[in-house]
């Protein structure tokens, strides 16, 4: 389990590295990167001084390298629009983002155990058809759709929740079954067939020999075993999750990371977009070693390094 | 005669598919005395899995039914009871299973403990530390070696014979008056199941509970059963004391059988070993009359036409027109 | 034991063709993916009004069918009074295109990687797996607005940046069915009887490899469109005057108070060109290559 982790440790330290190489190609790109780390109106001096501070006379590699430096320190530059570090500004937002994108998992997996063991269960039967509507529909409608619409309904006609913003608990509710929306057909589906799987099983049928309860047999010894494939599901959509919670961000005023971002792409505000991606690429790194942590705890064989 | 605890009567067994109907078990009779082993034998598609899958009340759903005879397990009916009455109160109290492969039958993401305690829990509403001091007595009954230590540890940390152990320490944690034992050692090494068998005439000569033992290994059932009683195409062709068989089988099918299974010291015919001619018939499609005639060798016209009973013939049964 | 285990095979095959659903041929899925391709080849003839003309006079017109609708606007008219359903039919120019152009490219990059990493092995594999991982731990949507931050949005910004994305799946399908087929016997012998490495690839791997591609191609497109929508309802993506889906959705979020079908006929546009790609490719897949479903 240690040397398991380690190499996913190892794995994800690349992954973080990658993405900060692609952060300074895509500065390179710009062409003169002082344009985009200096507000637009700066004075010839000002380009001359960072440029000497930055060390731009330098190989690219040398640049890279004091790029990387800078990024380990959680040195991002300052925000030009608000004038502060940017990195300071990113992880200002950074609980909200997780906020939504924790309500959002936890709406979907809420949800699809229950689809997922029932269609599981009832093969063919009303539950196992609305879960295969659910999982068509899943992946067809993409999440800011399904976030105007929700706003359409629950909010502006019906007008049992706010739309826009956050605040309490209601605040919640629509951006978090939207952007739940699309995880809820993957994890039903994944589940399904894990539990068709495991129900067919010798150990099933040997607790079902001792006379265990079906209950018991399906919430605690199938389930149980059907977690690892669900964990797995996870982290791969954890992926998928954040870059959703940015648009969700955006459709619903919700104050994340994403919402910052995009903000700060129409300003033209580099050193946030660049904390910003850097920083979710951390994140998402971080999800993935967690998800990783927990086959250990669901899995015995796997805790045991086997 | 000691009393029976297992009488099953004329079992009907059938598997709904699309296809159609497969009788999987057809007008079965047999009977299980206290403490005694009956071998339950037969090529696999025979029908003796789901012989004992019915006296669980696990047969497959929705396509498995009991369409027919009774199942009466110390005088009290089952063939009826539901499921919910059959967990409650039959299955690891009354009767129990071990599996067929020790590999794939314990939960691998469950300790052994909570495994083996979880039937003691469900039967004897104990708590959660008294069934796990009770598993941990029955891993030692099992002779699993340091069972304190080993409660605590997952079904990939033991070898397949300990697994074996675990499972017949699971099966009779709450001493069921009947154990079925469904190929309990085909899939282990010969030493191992050896020792295996030993500790299932240990734990039966314990309990003094009845074993119904089915194995399609003529060789083990020898060695371990009272009596035998073969199947056929869902059907029981001959039963009798495992001495009698093995000396002078009486069914052409048992015959048969015994032929193909080789013997040091026992010369073939031309150095081959015997199998009977034929394949055994479509589950979905039986033969009317005997199924075993379209292969038999004394076969005559009535074999066609009428199944055979099974007869009584001086202590042991037999379903043959011509040898009866 | 044997009535049992054709009852397991019986029941899973059963399942799995209920379940997928698509044992049939997919009619109402092909049209509509047909007329969404009708729409975007042909959009110019169909169209009943220019995408971008504007008739204040007419804003904010109902559907048709619906009181103070239009019979010369039939699914409505937006804030500046353009034509929904003119709209509707030059977003899909400009969302086929843009799918077109997408996977094509990172179908192209991908599969030669893919194959490259498979069939070589070694540091050429190590390098472009170790790309794959890089290129899947980094959110998609952060890096669209990373690179629309540095350069400018539009049509060919969003296939780069979807390229950049979805090359990865092709690689990863196509090294894995080139390792398998590498270990098959008529690969080896081939080697050995001296055949070169350029006509092994050309005359043996890509026929295998080709149906997976399409099918993979068939089911992007679908989550292809998905995503440029997204990118342009952030504004990151198509940018006016040209028209896209996304960007519809975006527009008519600040009237969504008063005229509803600003918002509901484009994502049902995109609702249903996802969900018929999604469909084609399923059956695709069960037609072409049933060993994918496992995946």
């Amino acid at each position: 389990m240690a040397r398991y982790l380690f190499s996913r440790l190892w794995q994800g330290l690349i992954a973080i590295l990658g993405a900060v190489l692609i952060v300074f190609i895509a500065q390179r790109l710009a062409g003169d990167p002082l344009a985009l780390l200096l507000p637009m109106d700066a004075s010839e001096a000002d380009f001359e001084a960072l440029r000497v501070e930055l060390g731009l006379d330098q190989p690219l590699l040398v640049q890279f390298f004091r790029f990387l430096q800078s990024v380990l320190v959680g040195d991002f530059g300052y925000s030009y629009q608000w004038q502060t570090p940017a990195l300071d500004l990113i992880l200002d937002r950074l609980p909200a983002t997780l906020e939504l994108a924790v309500a959002g998992l936890l709406f979907a997996i809420v949800l699809a155990i229950p689809l997922g063991v029932f269609s599981a269960l009832y093969q063919d039967s009303w539950v196992d058809r609305v879960a295969k509507v659910f999982a068509m529909l899943g992946q067809a409608i993409p999440s800011f759709w399904i976030g105007l619409l929700l706003i359409l309904f629950f909010a502006v006609t019906l007008n049992w929740l706010p739309a826009y913003g956050r605040g309490n608990l209601s605040h919640l509710v629509l951006p978090a079954i939207a952007l739940g929306w699309y995880p809820v057909a993957a994890m039903t589906r994944t589940l399904r067939s894990a539990m068709l799987d495991i129900l067919q099983s010798d150990y099933i049928r040997m607790a079902r020999s001792v006379g265990l309860s079906e209950r018991a047999i399906i919430w605690k010894y199938a389930l149980r075993n059907a977690a690892v494939p669900l964990a797995t599901m996870i982290g791969v959509y954890f992926a998928n999750m954040l870059g959703g919670a940015f648009v969700v961000e955006v459709v619903f005023a919700w104050p994340g990371v994403g919402r910052t971002v995009v903000e700060a792409v129409f300003n033209r505000d580099f050193p946030v977009v660049q904390a910003g991606v850097i920083l979710s690429a951390v994140v998402f790194v971080l999800v993935n070693l967690l998800v990783d942590l927990s086959y250990g705890l669901i899995d015995p064989r796997i805790r045991h390094g086997r | 005669m000691s009393t029976n605890v297992l009488e099953v009567q004329d079992l009907q067994t059938h598997l709904h598919l699309r296809r159609g109907v497969v009788k999987a078990v057809n007008q079965v009779s047999f009977s299980i005395a206290y403490g005694e082993t009956l071998g339950l034998i037969g090529e696999s598609g025979s029908g003796k899995t789901m012989t004992g899958l019915s006296l669980l009340g696990l047969l497959p759903r929705p396509a498995g039914r009991i369409v027919g005879g009774s199942i009466r397990l110390n005088g009290r009916e089952l063939s009826q009871l539901n499921q919910a009455t059959y967990a409650a109160q039959i299955r690891g109290k009354e009767i129990a299973m071990i599996s067929q492969d020790p590999m794939t039958s314990l939960n691998p993401v469950f300790s052994i403990g909570s495994q083996v305690a979880a039937p003691i829990r469900r039967h004897r509403h104990d708590t959660d530390q008294t069934a796990l001091a009770l598993a941990t007595e029955e891993l030692h009954r099992v002779r699993v070696p340091s069972p304190a230590l080993r409660i605590s540890h997952f079904p990939h940390q033991f070898s397949g014979g300990m697994r074996q152990r675990v499972i017949a320490a699971m099966a009779t944690a709450c001493r069921p008056n009947l154990l079925i034992a469904d190929e309990p050692t085909s899939a282990l090494d010969v030493t191992i199941q050896v020792q295996l068998m030993d500790l299932l005439d240990q734990l039966q000569d314990e309990s003094g509970a009845g074993l119904l033992f089915i194995t399609h290994d003529l060789g083990v059932a020898a060695s371990l059963c009272d009596r035998v009683a073969v199947m056929y195409a869902g059907s029981v062709v001959e039963t009798a004391a495992v001495t009698d068989l093995y000396a002078a089988p009486a069914h052409p099918y048992t015959r048969g059988l015994l032929a193909s299974v080789p013997r040091i010291g026992i010369k073939t015919e031309r150095g081959r070993l015997f199998s009977i001619p034929g394949t055994p018939p479509d589950p979905l499609d039986l033969p009317m009359g005997c199924a075993f005639a379209p292969r038999c060798d004394l076969v005559k016209d009535r074999c066609h036409r009428e199944s055979p009973p099974l007869i009584d013939k001086g202590g042991r049964e037999i379903a043959c027109f011509e040898v009866q | 034991m044997g009535a049992e285990s054709i009852l397991k095979q019986r029941s899973i095959f059963a399942s799995l063709r209920t379940w997928l659903g698509f044992a049939r041929f997919p009619y109402i899925a092909m049209t509509v993916l047909g007329l969404v391709l009708v729409a975007a080849f042909f959009g110019s003839w169909i169209s009943p009004h220019s995408a971008n003309e504007i008739d204040l006079a007419m804003r904010l017109t109902p559907p048709a069918w619906l009181d103070g609708g239009s019979s010369a606007h039939i699914l409505g008219t937006d804030n500046l009074g353009r034509d929904i359903l003119s709209r509707l039919i030059a977003g899909a120019r400009v969302s086929v295109t843009i799918a077109a152009y997408a996977i094509i490219l990172s179908g192209a990059l991908g599969t030669f990687l893919g194959m490259a990493a498979g069939y070589f092995g070694g540091w050429i594999d190590a390098i472009i797996s170790r790309l794959i991982d890089i290129q899947m731990s980094v959110p998609s949507i952060p890096l669209a607005m990373l690179f629309v931050a540095v350069l400018s949005p539009g049509e060919a910004m969003v296939v780069f940046i979807i390229v950049l994305s979805y090359w990865t799946w092709y690689a990863r399908i196509v090294r894995g069915e080139v390792l398998s087929l590498r270990e098959r016997d008529y690969i080896a012998l081939a080697k050995v009887a001296g055949v070169s490495t350029p006509v092994i690839f050309i005359r043996h791997l890509w026929p295998n490899v080709l149906n997976t591609l399409l099918v993979l191609a068939t089911l992007q497109f679908g989550s292809v469109i998905v995503f440029e929508a997204g990118l342009s309802f952030l504004g990151l993506g198509i940018q006016p005057p040209d028209v896209s889906w996304g960007g519809m959705l975006s527009d008519g979020r600040n009237y969504i108070e008063v005229a509803w079908w600003l918002i509901t006929m484009p994502g049902f546009a995109i609702m249903m060109a996802c969900l018929a790609s999604n469909i084609v490719g399923d059956w695709l897949r069960d037609t072409l290559d049933p060993r994918l479903k496992q995946s």
